[in-house]
C-alpha cells in the first residue's frame, strides 16, 4: 500500500521540525512534565489528609490514576490534536485535507503527531508502576492481559472520544469548545475512583461516556475490590467497549466528512 | 496509476446539471423554521472540455467558491449533479484528489514551518509518486516557477509572491488534468501577476511536451481573464447569467477601456483624428491638454488609437484602464435582471 | 519617563486606559458561544473537583471518629473538617474558583507572544500609550467580561447542586471584589513577564504552558492550598499564584477576614506592585534588543 510510505513520510519530517529547535522542544517536555506532575500533587495532596477516597486507598486510586492517564495520553498522542478541529475548520485546512488523496482522518492524524507528548506518557508510566510496586500484586497471567487489555481499550476509549468530539466541530462550527467538556472533563473523571460520583452522574460516565471503564474498572478487578454498583469482572470489558466506541466514532466521523458544509471563508 | 474510469459518456472535464446548494443559515433551526435558506449555487448546469482555460467570475458570494468546492468533492451538493474527470467528487474523492490540482488563493496546502522543498517531497509520498517522476515533475517546476533561490527557506517566510508559485508546484507536482485556482493572484504584485499569467498560459497549452491542461479560475481581476481565458462564465446569486467569450460579454455589457492621454502642447479637438475609428473622446480639461478616449477592446486596439493621436499632436503621457470586473459584473447583472 | 513627560501624560493616559479597557470587553463579547462553551467546561471541572472533595472529607469523618485521620498538620480541630474545610466549605471552593478561572486566567496566555514573534509588538510599541498599561487595560475589560458569563455559570449550577457557603455581610464581597481585581492584575503581571520572553525564544509555547500549569496546582485551583504537606505549602505561599486564586476565593467566601484578609489584600497588592514593576524593566531589555538586533 504505497499510503503507508506517504504516512511515514508525513511523520518522520513532522517529527525532524519538532526537534529543530531544541530549546523550544525542552520547554515542551518540561510543560508536559509539569502537567503530569500536578495531577499527581493533587491527588498526593487529597490522601495527605485522607486515608481513603471512595474507598480506595492511596496505592490503589494512585493506581485509578495512573493507568487512567497513560492510556488517556496514549490515544492523546495520536488523536489529541483533534481538539484543534474548529481551528482547522475556521482556517480551512480540512479543505486542504479534503483535496489530498488519503482519508481525512488519517491525515489529521499524522499531521501532528507531537513527540513532546511521550514525555507524559513516560512519566504516568512511571507513576503506574509505583503504584503497582506498592500493592504488591501477585502477577498472574490473567493479571497482565487484564493490565495490557485495559490500557489498550483505555487508548480507544480516549480515541474515540476526541473523534466524536471532533465530529461534533462539523456542526457545531463556533463554539466547539464545549466538547472539552467531554474529553478532557471526562479524562479527569477517570482519573478518580467512580464512587466519589452520585449513582445517576456515575451511570452517565459508565454508560454514555464510558470513561470509568479507562482507570476505574479495571483497578477493581485486577485488585479484586468490592464497589457496590458493578460486579468485580467489569474491567475485562474495557477492551471491548473501546473498540465498539471507537467503531461508532469512526462511523460519525465518515458522516460528518460527508457532510461537511463548508468551514469559514 | 490512476485506473482511467471509463465513464463512457462523455470525455468532458466538468460536467454539472443543474448543481444546486443550499445552506440553512439561522439560529441553530429546527426543521420548522427554515426561513433562511441560502441558495450559494443555484441549477448551474456547465460543461468543459479538456484543454479549455475558463474563467469563473461573479462578484463576492455569488457562489465562485461552493461550486469549486462542488467540483473538487469538499462539498456535497443538495440536488444536481457534477462529475469531474468522470467521476463523481464525493464517492470518488481520493481518486479524483490524484487527478486534478487545485490552488487556494487565500489558503495555504504547503507545511507552513517546513522548507518549501520539505512540502514538495511530502506531496510527492501522498500522491505515491516514483522517485524518478518525482525528480524531474520537480525539476521543471522548480526551473520554471523559478523556485530554486527559497527552496530552502520555510514557507511561512515565503512572500506572497513567492509562496503562490510554491502553491502551483504543491498542485502541479502530480500532472493533474484538470487545475482548478481561486483567486491566484490575490494580493500579488504587478510583475508577479505577470510572471504566473505566463507560467498558467504555458501550462494550459501543454508545458513541458506535456498534453494541454484544463484550467477552471476564480478571480477578481479583468487582465487575468483577459490574458488566460478564451471562455468566461459569470455567476450571480449562484446563477450563471452568461458563458462565452472576452468580446461576447463586453459587448453584451458595453464596458469600455478607457485611453486617458496628455498632450505636449493643447488641442481642442481630437474627433477629427480619430475620425473612423469606433471611439468616443472628449476633451477633460480646459486647456486642451487631457483627452480621454473611451472603446470596447473587441473593437479597436489601444494602439490604433494611439497611432492616430500621435500623427496629430505629441503625446506626454498617457494611462489605460481596464473595464473593471465588477463593473462588468455589475452591468452584465443589472442587464439580466 | 520624563517629568514634563508625566504632567500630560495623565490625563490622556486615563481616558486611554478607559477606552481600551472597553476595548478589551467588547473583543470577548464578540465570542459569545465560546464564553457559553467555557462556562460549561468550567461546570463540568467544578461539578468533578466537588465531588472529589465531598467525598474525601466525608468518607474520611463520617467512619473516622477512631483515626480522626487528618494526618497533615494543617488540619484544624473539630469533626467534618479536613484541612479546615467541611464538605459545604470544600465545594463552595470548588465553585468559586472555577467562577474565578477564567476571569483571572490562570490558563495558558500566548496573545502578546504571538504579537512579539509575528513582528506586530512593533506597532505597539510606536503607539503614544504606554505598552504594559494599554495590555493591563485590555486584560482588565476582558476580565470583567468575563466574571458573568463564564463565572456565573458555574456558580449558579453549584448553588444548585451541592449548594454554596457565602457570607451574609457586605465587608466580605466589598474586599473580595477588590482582591478579585489585584488578582487579575497580578495574573497579567505575571503573564505579561512570561510573554516577553518571546523577545529572547523562538517559541514560548511550553514556557507558557507550564507557567500555566504551576499557576493552576500552587494558585490553589485543583485543590485549596491548606490541603498540600507542609513543604509543599511553604513553596505555593512563596509564589504570586495564590495571590491569583487562592486569596480572592478565600477572602470572598470569608474564609479569611478581619486583619488577615487586609494582610493578604496588602500582600497582592505588593505582588501585583512589584510584578509589574519587573514587567517594566523586562520590556525595556526587549526594546533595546529590538532596536540594537532589529527583532
Amino acid at each position: 500500500m504505497g499510503d503507508a510510505h506517504a504516512y511515514r513520510v508525513i511523520m518522520a519530517s513532522r517529527l525532524r521540525s519538532q526537534l529543530a529547535y531544541p530549546t523550544s522542544f525542552a520547554f515542551d517536555v518540561v510543560n508536559q512534565l509539569v502537567y503530569g506532575l500536578i495531577e499527581f500533587i493533587e491527588l498526593y495532596a487529597v490522601f495527605h489528609n485522607v486515608d481513603s477516597l471512595a474507598g480506595l486507598g492511596w496505592s490503589q486510586a494512585l493506581l485509578v490514576m495512573a493507568l487512567s492517564r497513560l492510556a488517556f495520553q496514549t490515544g492523546d498522542l495520536f488523536v489529541g490534536h483533534l481538539d484543534q478541529m474548529p481551528a482547522y475548520l475556521r482556517q480551512g485546512t480540512l479543505e486542504t485535507f479534503l483535496i489530498r488523496p488519503l482519508p481525512v482522518l488519517a491525515q489529521v492524524i499524522t499531521s501532528d503527531i507531537s513527540l513532546r507528548r511521550v514525555s507524559r506518557i513516560v512519566l504516568f508510566g512511571g507513576f503506574t508502576a509505583l503504584a503497582l510496586a506498592r500493592l504488591e500484586l501477585t502477577w498472574t497471567p490473567a493479571a497482565v492481559v487484564l493490565l495490557l487489555a485495559a490500557l489498550l481499550g483505555g487508548s480507544l476509549i480516549t480515541a474515540a472520544m476526541f473523534i466524536t468530539a471532533g465530529t461534533a466541530q462539523f456542526w457545531l462550527i463556533e463554539g466547539g469548545e464545549a466538547a472539552n467538556a467531554f474529553t478532557y472533563g471526562g479524562a479527569y473523571v477517570a482519573q478518580f475512583p467512580a464512587g466519589v460520583l452520585p449513582v445517576g452522574v456515575r451511570v452517565f460516565y459508565t454508560a454514555v461516556l464510558p470513561v470509568t471503564f479507562i482507570g476505574y474498572l479495571p483497578t477493581v478487578t485486577l485488585l479484586g475490590l468490592a464497589d457496590p454498583l458493578v460486579p468485580s469482572w467489569f474491567g475485562w470489558l474495557t477492551l471491548p467497549v473501546g473498540l465498539t466506541f471507537l467503531t461508532l466514532s469512526l462511523a460519525a466521523w465518515q458522516f460528518g466528512v460527508r457532510h461537511y458544509q463548508g468551514g469559514g471563508g | 496509476m490512476t485506473g482511467e474510469k471509463s465513464t463512457g459518456a462523455t470525455d468532458l472535464v466538468i460536467e454539472s446539471r443543474v448543481l444546486t446548494k443550499e445552506f440553512r443559515r439561522g439560529r441553530s433551526g429546527r426543521r420548522g423554521r427554515t426561513d433562511s435558506v441560502l441558495r450559494a449555487v443555484d441549477s448551474l448546469t456547465v460543461t468543459i472540455r479538456p484543454g479549455e482555460a475558463v474563467g469563473y467570475i461573479g462578484a463576492n458570494g455569488a457562489g465562485k467558491s461552493t461550486t469549486i468546492k462542488m467540483i473538487t468533492g469538499i462539498l456535497k451538493p443538495s440536488t444536481g449533479s457534477v462529475l469531474t474527470c468522470g467521476l463523481d467528487p464525493m464517492r470518488h474523492r481520493r481518486d479524483l484528489a490524484r487527478r486534478i490540482g487545485v490552488v487556494f488563493g487565500q489558503r495555504s496546502q504547503l507545511w507552513w514551518d517546513l522548507p518549501l522543498q520539505e512540502s514538495l517531497r511530502i506531496l510527492g509520498a501522498i500522491h505515491a509518486l516514483p522517485p524518478t517522476r518525482w525528480q524531474r515533475r520537480r525539476d521543471q517546476l522548480v526551473e520554471r516557477l523559478d523556485l530554486a533561490a527559497f527552496l530552502d527557506r520555510p514557507v511561512r517566510r515565503l512572500s506572497l509572491g513567492e509562496r503562490m508559485r510554491g502553491e502551483l508546484a504543491a498542485a502541479l507536482l502530480h500532472e493533474p488534468e484538470l487545475l482548478i485556482l481561486d483567486e491566484p493572484t490575490v494580493g500579488l504584485d504587478v510583475l508577479s501577476k505577470e510572471r504566473l499569467r505566463v507560467f498558467l498560459r504555458e501550462e494550459n497549452q501543454g508545458a513541458d511536451g506535456g498534453p494541454p491542461r484544463t484550467m477552471l479560475l476564480t478571480t477578481h481581476d479583468m487582465d487575468d481573464v483577459q490574458r488566460l481565458c478564451p471562455r468566461l462564465i459569470v455567476v450571480d446569486t449562484g446563477r450563471c447569467v452568461y458563458d462565452g467569450d472576452h468580446a461576447g460579454l463586453v459587448a453584451r455589457v458595453g464596458a469600455n477601456r478607457l485611453l486617458v492621454i496628455d498632450l505636449v502642447d493643447p488641442v481642442q479637438e481630437l474627433a477629427g483624428a480619430l475620425a473612423g475609428l469606433p471611439v468616443a473622446v472628449e476633451r477633460t480639461d480646459d486647456a486642451g491638454l487631457r483627452h480621454t478616449i473611451t472603446f470596447a477592446p473587441g473593437e479597436v486596439s489601444a494602439g490604433a488609437v494611439l497611432d492616430r493621436v500621435s500623427a496629430v499632436a505629441a503625446i506626454h503621457d498617457l494611462s489605460l484602464s481596464e473595464p473593471d470586473i465588477e463593473e462588468v459584473v455589475r452591468r452584465l447583472y443589472a442587464s439580466s435582471a | 519617563m520624563g517629568g514634563a513627560v508625566g504632567q500630560v501624560r495623565q490625563p490622556t493616559a486615563l481616558r486611554a486606559f478607559a477606552v481600551l479597557f472597553s476595548a478589551g470587553f467588547r473583543r470577548y463579547a464578540t465570542y459569545r458561544r465560546a464564553t457559553l462553551a467555557g462556562a460549561f467546561t468550567n461546570t463540568v471541572f467544578g461539578y468533578v473537583r466537588a465531588a472529589v472533595l465531598t467525598t474525601a472529607i466525608t468518607g474520611a469523618t463520617v467512619g473516622a471518629a477512631v483515626s480522626a485521620t487528618a494526618t497533615g498538620g494543617g488540619s484544624s480541630a473539630g469533626s467534618g473538617t479536613v484541612a479546615g474545610y467541611t464538605a459545604g466549605q470544600a465545594v463552595t471552593y470548588a465553585w468559586i474558583s472555577q467562577g474565578l478561572i477564567a476571569s483571572v486566567m490562570l490558563f495558558a496566555w500566548n496573545e502578546l507572544a504571538l504579537r512579539v514573534r509575528t513582528g506586530d509588538i512593533a506597532v505597539d510599541l510606536a503607539r503614544p500609550v504606554d505598552l504594559q498599561w494599554s495590555w493591563l487595560a485590555g486584560d482588565l475589560g476582558r476580565a470583567t467580561y468575563l466574571l458573568l458569563p463564564r463565572g456565573g455559570p458555574p456558580v449558579l449550577v453549584g448553588a444548585l447542586t451541592t449548594g454554596l457557603l457565602l457570607p451574609h455581610t457586605a465587608w466580605p464581597y466589598l474586599l473580595g471584589g477588590l482582591s478579585t481585581v489585584l488578582a487579575v492584575v497580578v495574573s497579567f503581571a505575571g503573564r505579561f513577564l512570561v510573554n516577553l520572553a518571546a523577545f529572547w525564544l523562538t517559541e514560548v509555547r511550553g514556557l507558557v504552558g507550564a507557567y500555566a500549569g504551576i499557576g493552576a496546582i500552587f494558585g490553589g485551583l485543583l485543590i485549596p492550598l491548606s490541603w498540600f504537606p507542609d513543604w509543599l505549602r511553604v513553596i505555593a505561599w512563596s509564589t504570586p499564584f495564590p495571590a491569583m486564586l487562592q486569596v480572592p476565593v478565600d477572602v470572598l467566601t470569608a474564609r479569611v477576614d478581619g486583619a488577615t484578609a487586609v494582610r493578604l489584600v496588602v500582600v497582592q497588592l505588593l505582588w501585583a506592585t512589584t510584578m509589574l514593576a519587573a514587567g517594566r524593566v523586562m520590556l525595556r531589555l526587549a526594546t533595546r534588543k529590538l532596536v540594537v538586533q532589529g527583532g
